[in-house]
């Protein structure tokens, strides 16, 4: 081996150790967890699929996967529009507004999402907050966000569109690269703004697109810190909502640490992981067909 | 794979979870606790007593309310507290999967005054015939009337019957006001799910049976109850809307729903009273029994208790830790210690309610003064009066599942979901299977 070699393996070393001993091990152990039936307290008893196997039979399994699909569903398009929307704002404006402009779309990512999950419980309630005043400025009697099961889902799907500083960096670095002289060349031959976007920029960042759009849609199935700071993080708040903000990860803390059903807990795990994995090949397959590379290659 | 191998591994396959009890100690005269504060002279005169009869002993009061999360953690990774302060309700969880320790000895060698507990108390912390923890705070729940409301719906406060359900729904109704799509007044709020123990009680059933292991949420009283509860609160608005309203208070200050004429009537712990003799001494309240259908008094009582960790370190500390802080002269010093700061401040004091009812005979009848403000002087001979009729959930193996399942049953039923009886009869399965899981 080469002493340069040997000199990179030692410097990867410190995070070799940490992926070994905080993630790769942990992430075995709970797989073989999953196959037993596990307190917490005592000795895990070996279960078989048992857990697996329960899991089809769960009703909440089939009410936490629904909402937590039709979360992402409706967060990623979503947050990823308004966020290209606010990069193609950024990217118009020069000068020093430009710096503090970015620092501000930037705040909301600084803010602690258990704070946010409690302001947005405020902003959102039907009786008194800010969105539903905001609403009857126009006319319209806003639903109840909050406690109506047909509009929690909704509620928290507004609420996540509050953080969107991070995208919008991602997007507006991209946008920032694009050549200028391809948006001059396609002007002087006559295309017009939407075609050059559509022809030019789109294309250009997409590979920025691509990596946000598989970001968000991990981050949407993992959803757990503002939802269980809105609608869990007592007993009073559990009462109202039912199981309408029951998202996956909350259903998995709540048998691990509630019911202290943890080896159930590390299946759910395994199977969420599992079905990310699967979402991202899928994504990765797609995107080899939609993504442009500047180099030619592609994904 | 070994126990605490497998504990870290679960620990850490949730990374977003974190927390142990603390860094590792060598074992000695030391005692550390968790989920217990210093909010007040109640915790610091009684913590100050345990120091200076066990000066040996170095006390670390973990800040922070109780958090299971930590304190399972802390269980399973061998570096416990040597004393928890938790909800009663979640003893028999614990105690059937052997994180808290049983106290038998504990109790017969420092001969704590068992007795002197309030029975419902007693019977709280006790699981499978043995003791898991020492009561502390006992929490009553009254009726608590807004007298200007009353009089608005053509009533004397200190008439109202809970006894009548007929009658009790028209008084809802009368007491509540809105104003085109919004809730001004909630009538009568008789806090659902939560009180649903309660609301069944004074139909005449229990949830579960005395020993734990039977459910009997989809009882035909419990139906009743629960069908009644949901039509209070549909004639008055329907949950959704209701409960939009209820979030908005601010149930500890100045701007309490009584004070701000937000509630006609509302069942509610003792503290909430207490709460109000603080912040809004002038309120105009008046404070009864929740009577049953029969027209006796209904109680449903809660609290904190005292347990001890399995592989706790320092066992014996924590025995001594839990008796001072429960006696009842450690309770009498607290409460003349806060007697004497709310006359220095020219504040009502409604007393401490404690597990205690030794304590609380000299507590009430030595210590307490009437204050002047007759709303709360009688408050305080209502809850008194009440505190007998005292009666708890039987501790369960599965005391966190049998609750989550009627809970969120009363939640499917407040919003519009299922009929009571439905709801109740898949609580009713969803419990009994996790009762049985847990006892096996």
């Amino acid at each position: 081996m080469r002493p340069e070699t040997r000199w990179a393996y030692v410097f990867v070393l410190p995070w070799l150790i940490g992926l070994v001993l905080f993630q790769l091990g942990p992430m075995l152990a709970s797989l073989a967890l999953s196959f037993t039936e596990y307190d917490l307290i005592s000795s895990p008893e070996f279960a078989g699929t048992a857990n697996y196997a329960r899991m089809a039979q769960d009703p909440k399994v089939a009410v936490a996967i629904g909402n937590t699909v039709l979360y992402t569903a409706l967060h990623v398009p979503l947050a990823i529009t308004l966020a290209l929307g606010l990069a193609l704002m950024l990217n118009r404006i020069g000068g020093r507004g430009a710096g503090v402009f970015r620092t501000i779309f930037y705040l909301p990512s600084m803010t602690p999402y258990v704070a946010v999950g409690v302001l947005f419980l405020f902003l959102l309630n039907g009786q008194a907050g800010m969105v539903n005043q905001f609403l009857g400025l126009f006319g319209v009697e806003g639903p109840q966000w909050t406690t109506d099961p047909d509009w929690i889902l909704p509620g928290i799907v507004l609420m996540s569109l509050w953080n969107l500083g991070s995208t919008t960096i991602i997007l507006f670095a991209a946008l920032r690269n694009v050549p200028a002289e391809l948006a001059e060349a396609a002007m002087i031959d006559g295309a017009g703004a939407w075609a050059r976007f559509r022809r030019i920029t789109l294309p250009m960042i997409s590979p920025a697109l691509f990596f946000v759009v598989i970001i968000n849609t991990i981050a949407s199935l993992q959803m757990f810190d503002q939802v269980y700071a809105m609608f869990f993080g007592n007993q009073v708040t559990q009462q109202a909502s039912g199981d309408s903000a029951l998202f996956y990860v909350v259903y998995l803390f709540q048998q691990a640490f509630q019911f202290l059903h943890m080896g159930y807990a590390s299946a759910l795990a395994w199977v969420l992981f599992l079905v990310i994995a699967l979402i991202t090949l899928v994504q990765w397959k797609l995107g080899g067909r939609l993504v442009h590379y500047e180099a030619g290659e592609r994904a | 794979m070994s126990r605490s191998a497998a504990a870290v591994a679960a620990m850490l396959l949730l990374t977003a979870c974190g927390g142990v009890g603390g860094p590792s100690r060598p074992a000695g005269e030391s005692l550390t606790t968790m989920g217990f504060g210093l909010p007040d002279e109640i915790a610091t005169v009684r913590v100050d007593a345990f120091k200076k009869a066990y000066p040996g002993v170095t006390v670390r009061i973990n800040e922070g309310a109780f958090d299971e999360q930590a304190f399972l953690s802390a269980v399973a990774s061998g570096n416990p507290p040597d004393v928890v302060y938790l909800a009663r309700e979640r003893l028999g969880s614990y105690a059937a999967r052997g994180a808290i320790q049983p106290l038998d000895d504990c109790v017969s060698r420092e001969s704590i005054p068992t007795g002197d507990f309030y029975p419902a108390a007693r019977q709280q912390v006790r699981y499978d015939g043995h003791w898991y923890g020492i009561p502390e705070f006992s929490n009553s729940i009254v009726l608590i009337v807004n007298d200007r409301a009353a009089r608005d719906a053509g009533i004397d406060p200190a008439s109202v019957d809970t006894s009548d359900w007929d009658r009790l729904a028209e008084l809802a109704r009368k007491m509540t006001r809105t104003d085109g799509g919004k809730v001004e007044r909630f009538g009568f709020n008789p806090k659902l799910p939560e009180f649903l123990p309660l609301w069944a009680k004074a139909n005449g059933a229990d949830l579960l049976s005395a020993d734990g292991r039977t459910a009997g949420l989809d009882g035909p009283a419990v139906v009743e109850a629960m069908t009644y509860a949901n039509r209070l609160v549909e004639s008055q608005g329907g949950w959704k809307r209701l409960k939009a309203f209820v979030d908005t208070w601010d149930f500890f200050g100045a701007r309490n729903p009584f004070a701000e004429d937000q509630v006609g009537m509302m069942l509610g712990e003792q503290f909430l009273v207490s709460s109000m003799a603080g912040t809004t001494p002038d309120v105009a309240i008046t404070v009864l029994p929740f009577r049953g259908r029969d027209g006796q008094p209904v109680n449903l009582v809660g609290g904190n208790a005292w347990a001890v960790p399995k592989g706790a370190r320092n066992p014996q500390a924590a025995c001594r830790w839990m008796k001072t802080m429960t006696a009842a002269e450690t309770w009498i010093a607290a409460a003349r210690a806060r007697q004497d700061k709310r006359t220095r401040e020219g504040k009502v004091n409604i007393g401490t309610f404690t597990g205690n009812a030794r304590a609380d005979e000299t507590i009430f009848g030595e210590i307490v003064r009437p204050s002047g403000k007759a709303p709360f002087d009688a408050a305080v001979r209502t809850i008194r009066a009440v505190q007998p009729a005292g009666f708890v959930v039987p501790q369960s193996p599965a005391a966190a599942e049998f609750r989550k399942a009627w809970e969120d049953a009363g939640t499917r039923v407040l919003l519009g979901g299922q009929k009571p009886a439905d709801a109740l009869g898949r609580a009713q399965a969803e419990a009994q299977k996790a009762i049985d899981g847990a006892a096996s």
